[in-house]
């Protein structure tokens, strides 16, 4: 599904390179975690594999499903299939949710060549999606993220991929800022969306997320690369140690 | 004293131009002293403090620029509004197109009828509430107007008016040169909304003077059409009451040269008063100017005013926006509220703003701000990440930065209707 190979990136304006080779593959149907040190470049990650400006890759190659993604305008690879909830959604006065939502659904649909959903059938849909992640009729109406708390504003996130239906879901730190309950429902929306083909990438510092959605793969990324990959019980192994072994590890 | 003795001359040329109103009583003196006024300040030059920002070339020439008609072939605004509808053509009113002049609690005449009685109540009102707008800035083109407008109504509300009075200022002739002026007395306790659309003619003056007596309520929606050379230059004169409220809105779209000035005095204690406009221009269909000019002094005790303004501008269009709130002195309790701001799509396009405050009492709240900027970086790719295309994005973005300005219109049903009508712009003028 997904492919990142010897992936270079750095900054546009500063002289600073912040991936430095970074290899993944995520195969179609599997959940791939990734953890790491702050500032070791995951977020940085996930917005050039979205198409973020200020970004230049100097080396390496994307694809999703064999397509460079790279060359692709941000809305050409959400229409292809690639959605990221990110780490810290945007707020923006004076548009409605329900309104960005639509326009964004129906984006994609006419992007692909579908048929755009009608405002009726839109409603029912998202009404009951919205249900399930108890996001009420009013947070609806709101303006997209603004004056929503740091877990609404993340249940939002899952919300939009739900309506969307990527197949490649990139989630940046959903769980930071989620009271346990809202982690259980954020991680039985995004179960719910696991169907055997659909790919999950997700970014944590926690294990606590990885007991809900369970990963098949947990990669460890530092300084601008994974430098360990393994099972789930990588996860358990850095929450008792910390990263100073692994890192120690792969530095000898 | 030659610049003097230049605006003056001016002034001498645009007067010459026309000939005086004839038939008029009462009003054939306030004429003479408009004229007067006019003598003494001249034209407006480019030198003036007023004019730093708007050339006033357009406005003083003595004809009119041509301006090409434009079909739009769209339903007229407020074309749905259950109202009472009065259609100008090139400033004059068309009594065929509009419907009968009358309506329960409200009288209505044209200027030249009111003008030609012996006594009449507009007397107190006409030329006087434009003198009074004449400090501590001078308005000749305003003046000037007082002295040759022939065209306009006289409206006297006594009560609640059953419906809103529609103006529409349709145009034929591609070089009309248009003066109206309108007088309107809402009386204590009476309540009027006045609807305005349409661009008017190839170059129209138009002024308003509204006096709101206690407790009067007057609210008022425009329009101000979209044919891209007119050229446009309105004045509105309120003067309130206490525990009166005065509301007004302007949509301008297009256009090559506009300016609106509001020059509002709250005379009795609690009254409130509401100025807001959006407006969206692109340098690409044409020139555009525009130039919003408010003036609000507080001269009572706890009273609201509001100015609002959002102005959206794109290849090579300039926005012009300056407000002043004064307050008297013992005007205590005022609460005064300005924002003006520009988005600017590209590099051409320019905001100009100037907000003023002067105050002269101790126990008032007053703030102002006014911002330029580009469309935020930061939302545009979180909607293009969600898959909605950037032009697309950039409508949505646009449409939400005028969307406080539209929030200062009372009604929902005219909110919806100017709302549809700038996404319908902002989509034609998109990409
Ligand atoms: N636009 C930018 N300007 C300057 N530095 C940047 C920019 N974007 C990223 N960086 C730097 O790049 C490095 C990687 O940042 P990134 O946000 O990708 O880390 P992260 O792994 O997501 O960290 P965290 O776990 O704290 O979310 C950091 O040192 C950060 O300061
Ligand atoms: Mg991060």
């Amino acid at each position: 599904m997904l492919n990142i190979n010897n992936l270079h990136v750095e900054l546009e304006d500063e002289d600073k390179a912040i991936l430095k080779g970074l290899s993944l593959t995520v195969p179609a149907g599997e959940v791939h975690a990734i953890m790491g040190p702050n500032g070791s470049g995951k977020s940085t990650m996930s917005y050039v594999l979205s198409g973020k400006g200020g970004y230049e890759v100097t080396g390496g190659t994307a694809t999703l499903d064999g397509v460079n993604l790279l060359d692709m305008e941000p809305d050409e690879r959400a229409a292809a299939g690639l959605f990221l909830a990110f780490q810290y959604p945007v707020e923006i006065p004076g548009v409605g949710n329900m309104t960005f939502l639509r326009t964004a659904v129906n984006c994609q649909r006419k992007a692909r060549g579908e048929e755009e959903l009608s405002a009726a059938d839109f409603l029912k849909i998202i009404r009951e999606k919205a249900k399930s992640l108890k996001i009420d009729a009013e947070m609806l109406k709101r303006p997209v993220n603004v004056g929503f708390s740091g877990g609404e504003k993340k249940r939002n996130e899952i919300l939009q991929m739900a309506m969307l239906e990527p197949k490649m879901c990139i989630l940046d730190e959903t769980d930071s800022g989620l009271d346990v309950d809202a982690m259980k429902l954020v991680s039985d929306g995004v179960n719910a969306l696991r169907d055997g083909k659909r790919s999950f990438l997700v970014i944590t510092h926690y294990q606590r997320l990885l007991d809900h959605i369970k990963p098949d793969v947990v990669h460890i990324m530092a300084d601008g690369r994974i430098v360990k990959s393994g099972g789930p019980d990588l996860a358990l192994e850095v929450e008792h140690n910390g990263y100073a072994d692994i890192l120690a590890e792969v530095a000898a | 004293m030659k610049l003097a003795q230049a605006k003056t001359d001016a002034a001498e040329a645009r007067v010459n131009r026309s000939d005086l109103p004839t038939g008029g009583k009462w009003a054939n003196e306030a004429r003479l002293a408009a004229l007067t006024r006019l003598h003494g300040a001249g034209l407006p030059g480019r030198r003036d403090e007023y004019w730093r920002f708007t050339r006033p070339d357009d406005l003083n020439r003595a004809d009119a620029p041509a301006a090409d008609l434009l079909k739009t072939g769209e339903s007229p605004v407020f074309g749905d509004l259950d109202r009472l509808k009065l259609v100008f053509v090139d400033g004059v009113l068309d009594r065929d197109q509009s419907d009968a002049m009358a309506m329960q609690h409200v009288e209505i005449e044209t200027l030249a009828d009111a003008a030609a009685a012996d006594i009449h109540w507009a007397r107190d009102i006409y030329g006087v509430l434009e003198t009074a707008g004449q400090a501590p800035v001078e308005r000749p083109l305003a003046a000037l107007n007082t002295a040759l407008a022939e065209n306009g109504l006289v409206i006297r509300v006594t009560g609640k008016a059953p419906r809103p009075i529609n103006l529409q200022y349709l145009r034929r002739d591609q070089c009309a040169d248009a003066v109206v002026h309108h007088v309107i007395k809402v009386e204590s306790g009476a309540e009027l909304t006045l609807l305005e659309n349409g661009p008017g003619a190839a170059r129209l003056s138009k002024v308003a003077e509204v006096d709101i007596a206690d407790g009067g309520i007057f609210h008022h929606v425009r329009t101000q059409g979209r044919d891209h050379q007119r050229r446009a230059h309105t004045h509105i004169f309120a003067r309130l009451g206490k525990e009166s409220e005065f509301k007004s809105f302007t949509l301008t779209v297009n256009g090559a040269l506009t300016r609106n000035e509001y020059v509002i005095t709250l005379h009795g204690d609690d009254a409130r008063a509401h100025v807001a406009g959006a407006c969206t221009g692109d340098g690409a269909t044409g020139a555009f100017h525009q130039d919003d000019t408010v003036f609000i002094a507080h001269d009572a005790v706890n009273c609201e005013s509001r100015q609002v303004y959002k102005k959206v501008l794109r290849n090579g269009a300039t926005g012009v926006f300056q407000g002043k709130i004064l307050v008297q002195p013992g005007a205590q309790k005022t609460d005064g509220y300005q924002i003006s701001q520009g988005l600017l799509l590209d590099d051409d396009s320019q905001f100009l703003a100037k907000p003023e405050l002067e105050i002269y009492a101790d126990d008032v709240a007053c703030s102002h701000g006014s911002t330029v900027g580009a469309i935020d970086e930061g939302a545009m790719f979180y909607l293009m990440s969600r898959g909605v295309p950037k032009s697309r994005a950039q409508e949505l973005l646009v449409l939400a930065f005028l969307a406080e300005a539209l929030e200062e219109i009372d009604s929902e049903t005219i909110r919806d209707d100017i709302r549809d009508r700038l996404a319908a712009w902002v989509e034609r003028h998109s990409g």
